[in-house]
């Protein structure tokens, strides 16, 4: 019994500690990145010891600050309801991913691990339902604050909710039919497979219009624009989360970037083939481990002495710009990574192309996670992008697009699914 | 009113199939929006933005920086307390006490001269006024900040020191 709870306590804190992480990288991707999308140049200036990595110090500085802020609360607001709300967000934003398969398995010690906090019969059942949970936590912070703007961003939640959670639930039910099962991790094992021997079975080959479906569901789901409704500025100063301040403010904004790290691993998971390499199955992978580790750890090698050589160009460019700490920053950045690139290379010398069986299948789980959160990074990144380009639409566009639009595409989705589904499993 | 020549419909530009259904559209201005970032990412330095207190932009030479008081060749100001620039000044920021100078030739010269720099909405009419050149707006300094509202009040002795930074 003690084992089994310290595997899943194991496994749920690694997932905590990636979405942990992703928060603040994401939030600094999103001012660096709209930045330069923008032709700016984006937070610099934050820095330790005059180390600045490219704003991303700004995160730490940001939340520093909201920890020590006043915490500004409206004096009619519902007391319990008003502190319970950013929790719940935040809980239910961290309980989706209970059910994503962040790998195949990993054998250690003779045993094997599913990698998969909760390996749910109806997985895709319980995304369906925690998803529209978090709702909840907008809609009660909304009505506890007892303001005028943060009741109609509750409102407009729970609308885009109802609205978009009938899309989603359809673009999944066309997944389910292709795939015939609600299990997750039987979900992303399937489609490691190869159609006609050279096209994975990724859910967006086989269901190309529902991942449309599904992509504008998440991003209405996640208050993304173009479907930011809930806390459009213009409309409704910031919408449900106006009369937060401080630390509980700070909760309903990680849970945000959570959410969308939710998404992102949704849409990796469900459409894109999870943590399946395309071409590179597990078996060809513990097969070849030797030389693939030793391609990796070269391959390494190089990218650290490039970027180091960068690094120290731009150190030599910079000289007597700043006159400060922030001068000696490109040189440290260079020698870390001319000693990671060195490290790797030394690491050559461990002869890793005689890799043993069980360091081969460690390397395929470790590739394979790396290449979902390699996925995640990605789509987590389209939704920054796609902020930074598209305006968001009108309330009752968005409504207009849930209801008129998308529902019937989604049921026509279905339908031809299902009879191209029978017409090719005729008996 | 008659609005001759103008339509009185406007006709609007039917969207088209794959207009109205956004998705390329979406990845028409993905494309142009990545191309930017691209852009910016591989030419950092080339944005147009300036690294301010490392980096100043230059002005040109017309640019009417904080005020300065001119010298004669023995040191004493320029000035003979004519009373133009504070008449002219449309904030009513310059204040002026004259007094009598021993040079008959003279005749005046300012006991006080102070300059409200709070009040002062660089216009440059003061320096357009005065009739002796004896106060410029040319020293080149906006980065004007104190701790409090009184020392922005400057006087003659700081206005005849020209070479100070912005710091009061």
């Amino acid at each position: 019994m003690v084992p089994v709870v310290f595997e899943a306590l194991a496994k749920i804190v690694f997932m905590f500690l990636v979405i942990m992480s992703f928060v603040p990288l994401l939030i600094w991707a999103e001012r660096k990145g709209s930045a330069f999308i923008q032709d700016r140049t984006g937070p610099n200036r934050a820095a330790i010891l005059g180390l600045r990595l490219a704003g991303l110090v700004h995160p730490i500085a940001d939340v520093l600050k909201l920890v020590f802020k006043e915490d500004v609360v409206p004096a009619q607001r519902h007391r319990v309801l008003y502190a319970f709300a950013p929790w719940l967000v935040m809980t239910v934003a961290m309980s989706t991913y209970a059910v994503i398969p962040f790998g195949d398995h990993l054998r250690l010690g003779g045993r094997e691990y599913q990698l998969v906090v909760a390996d749910l019969e109806v997985g895709l059942l319980y995304v369906l339902a925690v998803s529209s949970l978090a709702t909840y936590g907008v809609a009660l912070g909304g009505w506890a604050s007892n303001s005028k703007y943060t009741f109609l961003g509750a409102l407009r939640s729970a609308a885009s909710m109802i609205s978009y959670e009938i899309t989603m639930g359809l673009a999944l039910m066309g997944l389910f039919l292709v795939f015939g099962t609600f299990r997750l991790t039987e979900l992303v094992h399937q489609q490691g497979d190869l159609i006609w021997g050279w096209l994975p079975r990724w859910g967006i080959v086989v269901q190309p219009v529902g991942f449309l479906l599904f992509i504008a569901a998440v991003y209405a789901e996640t208050n993304r624009t173009p479907f930011d409704m809930t806390e459009r500025d213009s409309e409704i100063v910031a919408g449900y989360h106006t009369e937060y301040s401080s630390l509980k403010f700070a909760l309903f904004f990680m849970a945000e970037y959570a959410h969308m790290v939710i998404g992102a691993a949704l849409i990796a998971a469900l459409y894109f083939g999870g943590y399946q390499i395309p071409w590179l199955r597990r078996e060809l992978i513990e097969d070849q481990a030797g030389l693939l580790l030793t391609g990796l750890l070269a391959a390494g090698a190089l990218l650290h002495g490039w970027l180091a050589s960068l690094y120290f160009r731009r150190a030599r460019r910079e000289k007597g710009w700043y006159r400060d700490a922030r001068e000696r920053e490109p040189g440290v950045l260079g020698a870390v990574a001319l000693v990671i690139g060195l490290a790797l290379l030394g690491s050559l010398l461990l002869r890793p192309w005689s890799l043993g069986a069980a360091g081969a299948s460690v390397l395929a789980t470790l590739l394979q996670t790396g290449f979902f959160i390699a996925k995640i990074a990605c789509f987590a990144w389209l939704f920054i992008w796609v902020r930074w380009t598209v305006p968001s639409f009108r309330y009752d566009q968005v409504m207009r697009l849930g209801w008129q639009i998308l529902l019937p595409v989604g049921l026509v989705n279905l339908v031809v699914t299902a009879l191209w589904l029978a017409a090719a499993h005729r008996p | 009113m008659s609005y001759k020549g103008l339509p009185e419909v406007v006709t609007r530009r039917r969207r088209s199939f794959w207009e109205s259904a956004y998705f390329v559209e979406i990845c028409k201005g993905l494309f142009v929006t990545g191309r930017h970032l691209v852009r910016n990412l591989l030419h950092t330095g080339e944005m147009p933005t300036v690294q301010y207190p490392e980096k100043r932009r230059e002005y040109g030479p017309r640019f009417r920086g904080r005020h300065r008081l001119m010298k004669r060749a023995d040191g004493s100001p320029r000035c003979v307390a004519c009373m133009m620039c504070s008449t002219v000044c449309p904030a009513d920021c310059i204040t002026i006490v004259a007094g009598e100078h021993p040079d008959p030739a003279i005749e005046k010269f300012p006991k006080t001269f102070t300059i409200d720099l709070l009040r002062c909405v660089y216009c440059g009419l003061c320096e357009e006024a005065c009739p002796c050149d004896a106060i410029r707006m040319d020293t080149g300094i906006y980065e004007i900040a104190a701790d409090n509202r009184e020392s922005f009040v400057v006087d003659k002795e700081f206005l005849l020191d020209n070479d100070k930074d912005g710091t009061l």
